[in-house]
């Protein structure tokens, strides 16, 4: 609903620019501290007053939005996936992940776990997870990015570890038979393991976990499993939109304003894993270090190892054939 | 069609035309719309993406759930209707209103609250779950929120009906000798049924298209408690938006079948009786 509003952003006028930032759901309050952050700096150095209107949603009902003409100046989606979607109907254009540095990745993300206060269940590690009794909460793989992240991270745990494929089938097709509810997104997932106190432990990204154990006062733990997922939420301009709004210059001040140190300092203090490696230290305590792996090591690429593990066909729809 | 039957109404063509421009704009473009990116997909494609294993179980779910609910609002509401209708009693208006909030809540808050009752720890979930009844992340979970959510459609299409009807009705079967029983299901109930058949197929035809509450409330689970409006979502998530409208269609397809086959009863219920 907020996304038919925004889309009538109006064109710029000479001292005020509005922009457009369409991202997933969890990041409001990053992008509203990092967007007064910005329109700070570009009034004091080019004395233009620029408004950001953020818009939030799944990420691929976001992408889909973005596909079907929401006038996106940036977008900031928590999958490659969503922005190659948007890519692929040449809305953006070219090399997109190389324009900015880090492959378009101002900050990462992983998954990790969270338990009930003290750890009753004792569980430390993936296979722990699988052990009879445990109870494992994560959204639905084929509605959520949280899902399928789950799934990458479950499935990368096993044949990065030296296990064979058919061991990785095994051992997801055991964790998924320990996941009492199937929610359809992040937050329907963190409103069972929270409010309705079902399940011993939540697959969480990162940042949502950090809030979700500061918010329990003491009632929920965060674990780091040793080996996770690099989830990487792309930056991208949008080209056929700001070409078309004259808006291409201001978009990229506004991305490239992503990188630069305070910018940074924000990132982190959202708890997603800042790109500049000094910010990342100074934080040493809220981030500490595990094997996040890249998708690249278990298929070509996010959009390949949807395919493979998730979309209709893939091994997620072997793990529930009834018999 | 000219001089000889002028209607007695003026604006026949205006307000004909209107109605036709706004059920198409309305009802007809969307479903045009829908068929074509169905068809975009060849024949085996669209066979592919709507009738597997997984697809016939959500199928058979959703309209099965969704025809359980319509079938307890109409006993349910019948007697709703009854209590509002017939008797007088403090608090009467305020539950009169209540009827009328499954419609105006969001569905998603109702699936969310519906949860949070009957889980383990909810309020009524303490006592259900120990005993073995499941009401939350099950198929029942599903059939009580679409219970909830097409409760007014039946109690709103039958109050007006009991209101008209007379209560000498009653009084005549009564002094001719009928049991109280002979006097509901041979006096009082036959004029109801057009007006039970159509909340039926009203609350029918809400609860085949929800989505909002049931997500909350069915746990999802593929084969058992996932409803075809998840795989329809499943399915635009690999933007896959040619398969995910064929399964639109074939759901629009059954419902537009089973409608019809409701308006027939509804129209034979009708002509039976005015002939009784």
């Amino acid at each position: 609903m907020a996304v038919l509003l925004l889309a009538a952003a109006s064109p710029t006028r000479a001292a005020s620019v509005e922009l457009l930032n369409v991202s997933y759901d969890p990041t409001r309050e990053l992008w509203r501290d990092l967007n007064a952050g910005f329109a700070a700096q570009y009034q004091k150095e080019k004395g233009v007053a620029v408004t950001i209107k953020q818009s939030h949603g799944g990420s691929s009902a976001q992408a889909r939005a973005v596909i079907e003409g929401l006038a996106a100046d940036v977008v900031t989606l928590a999958s490659y996936i969503d922005t190659a979607a948007i890519a692929q109907r040449g809305l953006i254009t070219g090399d997109w992940v190389k324009r900015l540095p880090n492959d378009s990745l101002p900050y990462t993300s992983t998954i990790v776990f969270v338990v009930r206060k003290g750890n009753p269940k004792g569980i430390r590690d993936w296979p722990d997870l699988v052990r009879p009794g445990v109870e494992v909460i994560t959204p639905n793989p084929k509605t959520s990015g949280n899902g399928y992240l789950s799934f990458f991270s479950a499935w990368g745990s096993v044949v990065l570890r030296g296990g064979s494929r058919q061991a990785a089938i095994d051992y997801v097709t055991k964790l998924y038979k320990q996941v009492p509810v199937l929610d359809s997104g992040a937050r329907g997932a963190t409103v069972t393991f929270v409010q309705r106190e079902i399940g011993d432990v939540h697959l969480a990204w990162e940042n949502e976990a950090r809030l979700e154990v500061q918010e329990a006062k003491g009632e929920l733990d965060i674990i780091y499993p040793p080996i996770s997922i690099r989830a990487e939420p792309h930056v991208a301009l949008v080209d056929a939109n700001v070409d078309r709004k004259k808006t291409r210059a201001v978009a990229e001040a506004y991305l490239k304003y992503l990188y630069t140190e305070p910018a940074q300092q924000t990132i982190a203090r959202h708890f997603y894993r800042p790109m500049n490696e000094a910010v990342l230290k100074s934080h040493a305590a809220t981030f500490p270090a595990l094997r996040m792996f890249s998708i690249k090591e278990i298929a070509l690429d996010f959009p390949d190892a949807h395919k493979q593990f998730i979309a209709e066909g893939g091994v997620f729809d072997k793990i529930y054939k009834p018999r | 069609m000219s001089h000889a039957n002028r209607r007695v109404l003026p604006g026949f063509s205006l307000s004909l035309g209107y109605t036709l421009f706004y059920l198409s704009v309305l009802v007809v473009l969307p479903i045009l719309a829908c068929f074509s990116k169905a068809a975009s997909l060849t024949a085996s494609q669209f066979w592919a993406a709507v009738w597997t294993e997984r697809t016939r179980a959500a199928y058979a779910l959703t309209f099965g759930t969704s025809f359980v609910a319509a079938a307890v609002n109409v006993a349910l509401g019948l007697l709703i209707a009854w209590v509002l209708v017939r008797y007088r009693f403090p608090g009467r208006r305020v539950m009169d209103a209540l009827i009328d909030l499954p419609l105006a809540l969001p569905t998603a808050v109702g699936g969310l609250v519906y949860a949070s009752l009957y889980v383990k720890k909810g309020w009524l979930g303490q006592y259900l779950v120990p005993l073995g009844i499941q009401a939350a992340y099950s198929r029942l979970a599903i059939v009580l929120v679409l219970v909830f959510i097409g409760l007014p459609f039946v109690v709103r299409t039958v109050q007006p009906v009991l209101e008209d009807l007379d209560a000498e009705a009653e009084e005549a079967a009564a002094s001719l000798g009928a049991t109280r029983w002979q006097s509901f299901y041979r006096v009082i109930l036959p004029p109801l049924y057009p007006a039970l058949l159509t909340g039926f197929a009203l609350a029918f035809a809400r609860s085949l298209g929800e989505y909002g509450s049931v997500v909350f409330v069915s746990g999802n689970m593929p084969y058992k408690t996932e409803i075809a409006p998840v795989l329809i979502v499943a399915r635009l998530e690999e933007f896959a938006y040619g398969e995910a409208t064929a399964i639109a269609v074939v759901l629009l397809v059954i419902s537009l079948a089973l409608l019809v086959v409701i308006n027939a009863l509804d129209r034979w219920s009708r002509r039976s009786e005015a002939h009784a």
